[in-house]
């Protein structure tokens, strides 16, 4: 282990995940309520917050877009198959021998390549399909003014809780993840600080 | 000490000052609004007369209201007859049945207390005579005009015995007074009919009982006595004595928005829209949780009662849920009838009439709705369905373009039917020869005496069976805040739950989806745990 640290989180950055972790936590505590699945604030509180909470997060990731394609952050997130397999390896073997990380981590290439691939993925896939169905869910009452009256409610509502089972797998999976770093909570104040130190 | 007394007192001095100069400018202002007419009927040659006959007086009303008994004589309150144009049945309480008092026919003289006509006791009555027309009924101001049953719509014009032998007397009617005293009709003269229909208060619709008389707010936004007051026809608005907004043909959808004074618009004038418009709740624009705009979305498929009557027989009136005719009949050792009351004072059972079950705070059924009706009609054969006959049935589907959730009252009973000819029956219960149920109690001779009137075969034979009837519900509109909350049908117990054709959050999910959801989220989590668990131990071992 090197003590040197490296700046990868940057201000906004760092701004951005966490406003975006705490609205999509409480975008799914809200949304699996008004899925049905328990009670908490009530049907009608909880879609007006999720409702204020999905407005919040949509500003929020107007202003994470400018910021990546103004800063060319979003390189970061260009997929690669190179070393794929020995970060899965490192996490079904390695990981348990205390094998050497098979990425090392610099302010151009700060995602290893399942990272990459994970947040790829949840930007291309799960937010997208989430924001989609979500915002025809809310503007249902005017598909046929938008030449949309063919679409069926039944349809986006399933698209709609589909993503949301993503997000809270991608979610349990990637809390877990932050703890693989050389101390449990290595990862999380990185991403509090902005201050890495690579393994 | 003093001082601040006296400050008090003028304090106390101007406010009640205020008060009663406030309750002197509003009660100005309704009674400027009450006698507004351009007419005192008092002042008119015409009416200074002494009446002997409810006819006399229509016939001085006509003298100047040359055309107002041909346009009652095309109504449905004066034929009790109306054509459905959707299906082509003959409707009207002249020809239905229902599972309360069942008929009218054969019953005339009893039921017809409420045609707003004089004399119609029996298929002889003149409905081509003008003067058989009841102008007073409808515009009655001073409360005092009543028709008792058994009069065949008039009221009474010497003391008369009721029931005969009881010492008891309805007193004459001053007709001078009360034609002298007419004016626009009010809730209190259309409640006299349509409040005690089902042979007394609140017994049939449930959304129409005497407390709609001074109705408060909580009870019904706009009727509300010390705020906007409305009398029926502020909604049922009438040109020419045509009355519009019948439940025979109601308007179950109206996509066409609020009505502008003075454009031609032949849409049924009573309808929420007509007033409120298609999206009623307002949007703010700065409004991020889209409030307005999602209770919007709900005027595509709800009507705006499913919401805005959460529940009906609210003012203390309680609405008979359900009738059972079979058990009627029983007598006393000494073979009298008699009733039984409920803590309330409310009958639960006459000999006359069986076993009642009475409710107040009435949570509607649900349905999707169209506008047409089908009636069970003395002429059609019976169907049962799951062993009950649907005395009319509620066409409409989430499909049709044409539907909506409606909330509507369902009324049981049981009642006789002619098991061999598969028909209902007309029974002959009210009156005082030796057929009527009501003084005979034999079915039989009631029904014979019923269908032969009707001009219906009857083999003789008679079972009772199960009905039910629906009923729409419109009025008892409780304030705003009172209005449904979003999941008391938001829930996969809730209002809705029977409902189908509508996808709902909060009441409907894809099995599927769900069970996949949270199988692999669990795996994921499960997954974590061991992997981290691994960890924990090796980092030990090491350690």
């Amino acid at each position: 282990m090197t003590a040197e640290k490296i700046y990868i989180f940057k201000r906004f950055e760092r701004f951005w995940h966490w406003t975006q972790a705490a609205l999509i936590i409480f975008m799914m505590l809200t949304g699996f309520e008004i899925h049905g699945v328990y009670k908490l604030f009530g049907f009608g509180k909880a879609v007006s917050l999720h409702t204020i909470a999905a407005w919040s997060l949509i500003t929020l990731w107007v202003f994470a877009i400018f910021w990546h394609f103004t800063t060319g952050e979003w390189k970061q997130y260009i997929p690669t198959l190179e070393k794929v397999d020995a970060m899965l390896k490192y996490y079904l073997t390695g990981i348990f021998t205390d094998a050497p990380h098979p990425f090392r981590l610099t302010t151009l290439k700060k995602h290893n390549p399942l990272q990459r691939l994970a947040y790829l993925g949840v930007k291309l896939l799960i937010n997208p399909l989430i924001w989609a169905s979500g915002l025809l869910y809310l503007y249902y009452g005017s598909w046929g003014d938008l030449g949309l009256s063919g679409l069926s409610l039944p349809w986006i509502a399933m698209i709609h809780t589909g993503a949301a089972f993503l997000m809270l797998i991608f979610f349990i999976v990637h809390v877990y993840l932050t703890t693989t770093g050389h101390t449990p909570l290595a990862h999380i104040k990185a991403m509090i600080t902005g201050w890495e130190e690579p393994d | 000490m003093k001082k601040q007394h006296t400050h008090w007192h003028a304090a106390t001095l101007f406010v009640g000052w205020l008060v009663s100069f406030g309750v002197i400018v509003i009660s100005g202002t309704a009674s400027a609004i009450t006698n507004a007419s351009t007419a005192d009927h008092s002042k008119f040659k015409e009416l200074q007369q002494t009446f002997k006959t409810g006819p006399d007086v229509t016939k001085a009303c006509l003298k100047c209201h040359t055309e107002a008994a041909k346009q009652i004589q095309k109504t449905t309150h004066w034929t009790w007859e109306y054509r459905n144009p959707a299906n082509g049945q003959l409707l009207g309480k002249k020809h239905l049945i229902n599972n309360f008092c069942i008929s009218e026919m054969s019953n005339e003289a009893f039921c017809n207390a409420c045609h707003i006509g004089y004399g119609w006791k029996d298929d002889t009555f003149d409905f081509t005579k003008q003067e058989n027309v009841d102008c007073l009924v409808c515009h009655d101001t001073t409360g005092v005009y009543k028709k008792a049953p058994g009069m065949a719509g008039h009221p009474a014009y010497k003391p008369i015995e009721n029931p005969p032998g009881s010492g008891k007397f309805i007193q004459p009617v001053d007709l001078k007074k009360v034609a002298q005293g007419v004016g626009k009709t009010s809730r209190d003269t259309c409640g006299a009919c349509h409040f005690y229909g089902g042979g007394g208060d609140g017994v049939k619709h449930g959304d129409l009982d005497s407390s709609l008389s001074a109705p408060d707010k909580k009870l019904d936004v706009h009727m509300d006595a010390t705020g906007s007051d409305f009398a029926c026809a502020t909604c049922h608005m009438t040109t020419g004595h045509q009355v519009p907004g019948s439940r025979y043909a109601p308007t179950a959808m109206d996509k066409g928005g609020a009505r502008m004074r003075g454009k031609a618009d032949t849409r049924n004038p009573t309808t929420c829209v007509a007033c409120h418009g298609n999206a009623p709740h307002p949007v703010k624009t700065a409004q991020l949780n889209n409030h307005g705009s999602l209770l919007n979305d709900h005027t595509s498929k709800l009507a705006c009662q499913t919401c805005h009557i959460p529940s009906f027989a609210r003012g203390g009136v309680p609405t008979k849920v359900s009738w059972d005719w079979s058990t009627s009949g029983k007598l006393t050792p000494e073979g009298k009838p008699f009733v039984k009351k409920d803590d309330k004072g409310h009958v639960i059972y006459d000999s006359r009439k069986g076993d009642f079950v009475l409710s107040e705070n009435v949570v509607p059924g649900y349905t999707w709705f169209n506008g047409t009706v089908k009636y069970t009609l003395l002429t059609d054969k019976i169907e049962m369905i799951d062993g009950v006959i649907h005395i009319n049935s509620f066409a409409g589907s989430p499909d049709d373009g044409k539907s909506m959730i409606w909330p509507v009252k369902v009324f049981r009973g049981s009642q006789p039917y002619d098991p061999v000819n598969q028909t209902l029956v007309v029974p002959h219960t009210t009156g005082s020869d030796d057929t009527a149920y009501w003084k005979n109690f034999n079915w039989e001779k009631a029904i014979a005496t019923g269908m032969a009137t009707a001009h219906a075969p009857f083999s003789g034979k008679i079972a009772f069976a199960k009905t039910v009837m629906y009923w729409p519900i419109a009025h008892m509109i409780a304030p705003k805040e009172e209005a449904l909350s979003c999941q008391q049908c938001h829930s996969a117990n809730g209002r809705l739950k029977d409902i189908k054709g509508v996808y709902m959050p909060g009441r409907d999910a894809s099995k599927l989806l769900d069970m996949a959801g949270w199988t692999i989220a669990l795996l994921a989590l499960i997954g974590v745990l061991i992997h981290g668990s691994l960890r924990f131990i090796n980092s030990n071992k090491k350690g």
